[in-house]
């Protein structure tokens, strides 16, 4: 034999994914999100996807080379936290507040840690809430849709979670015309993030990555489960106040939250059983800060805190080792 | 019906259809036969023969150091021309005799049949180790010191184990195809020897043929055949007994403190020469395979057989292999050349051409965990790799590193291509040397 071999350890084959299959895939997953928002938004949405999109490569690229690491945008991870960011930004953003946000998730939300895999916090989700919290006017004025061809311009308008939460401060009393629009609420036919609109097409996506085997059932059943029941519980006790599961579960970003944003696998458990309680978590929290915050959306800052509590979760949620249950017997 | 199975695990794409419909054939002898003396957990054996000697095949060529130690056999009749150290499967030179064969390929007449009905246990266990029978699954852990467990420990179920889940082996399914008569006398000693109520002979269900002859085979005698879920490590043996008993051998323990013992359907085989034949373990079924081989085949292969002449006997290679491994893919291991003997472990010889060996770079672990759902002993790779890796061996061993039984199902599914298995062994490795040390 001609050619020099090399020892190496088992296994010799491998299942031949690799991480940038992995988040090529969960791209494409958004796509219908970013078809559906640039439908209803128009140009102002495909503006606000491609600052964000380019200014996390671009941030990536200036971090990775200034600290003398390889550059590694072709992963395809800052291209996602791009394409995330820009869902949770409202589609009236001004150019200098998504390029902000994308130096932001990349520079703080990732790269300080010490890049992909190293971030406690999603990215995207750090940018978001640091814009929420610094540039409230502009992260809150939020336009409704004018879908291709009504030849209408982006006015602007409430969320219907805002406009509840509007309502139920000055009354106590919800606006029951709120509960009525559940079909265009599903199909994305309201105002919000570019990225929250569509439960449909967001649905779809994750239809996608379940069948790639890339996401599990485990946070974003728990999510959405706990959320439906834990403000059941409050919609049962005072109908007229607390709006009914199905409106919180399509109106804001629940949806894009639970799927997307918080099944980020660097940010969370990993064990199963962690994953559920992360799931859990996540529900409830977004609830009571939905319920009872200053603010009328609460998915973000579930997700974020969350995040915060994963190494704890993933220490007390270490799966049993096989042999280790009582008498040997599996329990 | 849901067949039966563990939790964990992956399912590469077997290969088997390589080789699995081709029958086993004798392997003809070869210029030279390189024995070593280390073919087995435990002490190796010593060397008994001299240079210029003439020995008969089956004739003792080495002698057990040791009671986790078995002797080593004359492959065939023929000159002892060194005893001397040879390159080794195990990646060093170790001792070895060499032997050129005369063509007449006798066999040695001290070899004598046995009686089994007028054997007593302790009888037929010591015939099972003059005849150097060692797992033969791979692990190749002497057969006789499995056969004796200490009196309190009373073995109930007995489980043969016929999965064979590593990708592109067939010896196995070939063995139970082509002779399930000596597979079922070999369960039947060891039946007899550890008076077991139970015993189960597992088979995956992709060799739906050998489930069907040893069923048939096996009508009316108390032995039943449990068909598994195709699934690596199916085989390994706290998976298997999982799998069939719903139980779980306690970390740290061994088969036999939860009434189990578990032994390969070709050790059964070897059993049954040994106690019945008197034949010493000096051939087994070897599957060389791959798709850098020219003709896959199963052969009966004999003890200190070169792996290069297995390559010739098989047509040759069709192109340079990209990585040469012995056993199977899952957790065989690699080796440099062609130079090495065959051992009684030697279940495979596979051939990967260079596109069939992942070489992507190796990235951080985004914590996708897979490597957690695949892992058949529930444990967290990722985390016990980063702590082996860091050498922080108390947090290492505290999230269960020894619990780890390499399987490689964590490295095979890792998208970011981490050596897992490696860092663990390493960690493994670092905790027991420090365990011994202190
Ligand atoms: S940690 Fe060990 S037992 Fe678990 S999958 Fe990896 S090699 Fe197998
Ligand atoms: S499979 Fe690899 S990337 Fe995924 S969690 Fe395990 S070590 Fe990390």
């Amino acid at each position: 034999m001609s050619k020099q071999l090399y020892l190496s350890s088992s296994p010799h084959i491998h299942s031949g994914d690799s991480t940038s299959k992995v988040m090529r895939a969960v791209l494409y997953s958004l796509l219908p999100a970013c078809a559906v928002a640039v439908y209803f938004f128009g140009p102002a949405a495909l503006t606000v996807l491609l600052i964000a999109t380019l200014g996390c490569l671009a941030t990536e690229v200036v971090c990775q080379r200034l600290m003398g690491q390889p550059v590694t945008i072709a992963d395809g991870s800052a291209a996602i936290t791009g394409v995330l960011l820009a869902l949770n930004l409202p589609p009236s953003s001004p150019w200098w507040l998504t390029l902000l946000g994308a130096v932001i998730a990349i520079a703080i939300g990732k790269q300080v840690y010490g890049g992909l895999g190293s971030n406690p916090f999603n990215p995207a989700l750090v940018a978001r809430v640091v814009l929420l919290i610094s540039f409230p006017v502009q992260m809150t004025t939020w336009s409704s849709p004018t879908p291709f061809g009504s030849g209408l311009d982006l006015v602007t308008t409430a969320t219907p979670l805002g406009e509840w939460k509007n309502a139920v401060m000055l009354t106590g009393q919800m606006p029951p015309e709120l509960q009525s629009g559940m079909a265009d609420y599903f199909l994305g036919n309201m105002a919000g993030c570019i990225g929250e609109v569509s439960a449909l097409a967001l649905l779809l996506g994750a239809g996608y990555l379940f069948y790639k085997r890339i996401l599990t059932w485990h946070i974003p059943a728990t999510f959405v489960g706990t959320v439906v029941l834990f403000s059941s519980v409050f919609w049962l006790v005072n109908p007229d106040k607390y709006p009914n599961p199905l409106f919180h579960l399509l109106t804001g970003g629940l949806v894009l939250g639970a799927f997307y944003m918080a099944t980020d696998m660097v940010t969370t458990p990993v064990s199963t059983k962690g994953m559920l309680f992360f799931g859990v978590g996540c529900g409830v929290l977004t609830v009571l800060i939905r319920l009872f915050g200053g603010y009328p959306e609460g998915v973000s800052f579930a997700i974020l805190l969350m995040n915060a509590a994963t190494p704890l979760i993933d220490r007390y949620s270490r799966p049993k080792t096989f042999g280790t249950s009582r008498q040997g017997v599996r329990s | 019906m849901k067949l039966k199975t563990f939790t964990g695990g992956i399912h590469p794409p077997d290969n088997k259809q390589w080789s699995s419909h081709k029958a086993i054939e004798d392997c003809p002898l070869p210029a030279e036969f390189v024995v070593p003396m280390a073919q087995h957990i435990g002490a190796p054996a010593v060397a008994s023969v001299e240079v210029g000697q003439s020995v008969s095949k089956g004739q003792e060529i080495g002698s057990a150091k040791g009671f986790v130690s078995v002797p080593v056999h004359a492959p065939t009749s023929g000159e002892v021309v060194a005893v001397e150290s040879r390159p080794h499967p195990w990646g060093t030179s170790l001792p070895a005799v060499v032997i050129k064969p005369d063509g007449e390929d006798c066999w040695s007449t001290d070899l004598q049949p046995g009686d089994p009905g007028s054997l007593t246990v302790d009888e037929i266990v010591e015939k099972v180790r003059l005849a150097g029978v060692v797992g033969m699954g791979g692990a190749a852990f002497p057969a006789h010191v499995k056969m004796s467990p200490p009196p309190e420990k009373k073995i109930s179920t007995l489980i043969f184990n016929g999965v064979e889940c590593e990708p592109y082996l067939t010896a196995d399914h070939r063995m139970m195809l082509e002779e399930p008569e000596r597979i079922l006398q070999g369960v039947a000693l060891l039946q007899y020897v550890f008076g077991a109520e139970r015993v189960v002979i597992g088979i995956e269900a992709n060799k739906p043929d050998a489930i069907a002859l040893l069923e048939k085979e096996c009508a009316g005698a108390p032995v039943e055949i449990l068909s598994l879920q195709v699934k690596y490590p199916q085989g390994a043996e706290k998976q298997l007994i999982a799998a069939v008993t719903g139980r779980e051998v306690p970390s740290g323990g061994l088969p036999m403190d939860i009434g189990v013992a578990v032994h390969n359907i070709s050790t059964a085989a070897a059993v049954a020469d040994a106690v019945l034949f008197g034949r010493p373990l000096i051939e087994r079924v070897c599957t060389v395979t791959g798709p850098a081989i020219r003709e896959p085949k199963n052969l009966r292969i004999r003890i200190g057989t070169p792996l290069s002449h297995l390559v010739e006997v098989c047509g040759g290679l069709t192109e340079d292999p990209g990585k040469i491994v012995l056993g199977g893919p899952m957790m065989g291991f690699t080796q440099l050349d062609f130079d090495v003997p065959a051992t009684r472990g030697t279940s495979g010889l596979l051939l990967l051409r260079d596109e069939d060996v992942d070489r992507q770079e190796e990235g951080p672990c985004i914590r996708c965990s897979r490597c957690v759902q695949a892992c058949p002993m529930h444990l967290l790779p990722t985390t016990i790799a980063a702590y082996s890796r860091r050498d922080l061996l108390a947090e290492a061993s505290e999230y269960c590193a020894m619990d780890c039984i390499e399987c490689g199902c964590c490295s095979y599914v890792c998208p970011a291509t981490i050596p897992l298995v490696q860092a663990i062994r390493y960690g493994k490795a670092a905790i027991l040397a420090k365990k011994r040390s202190s």
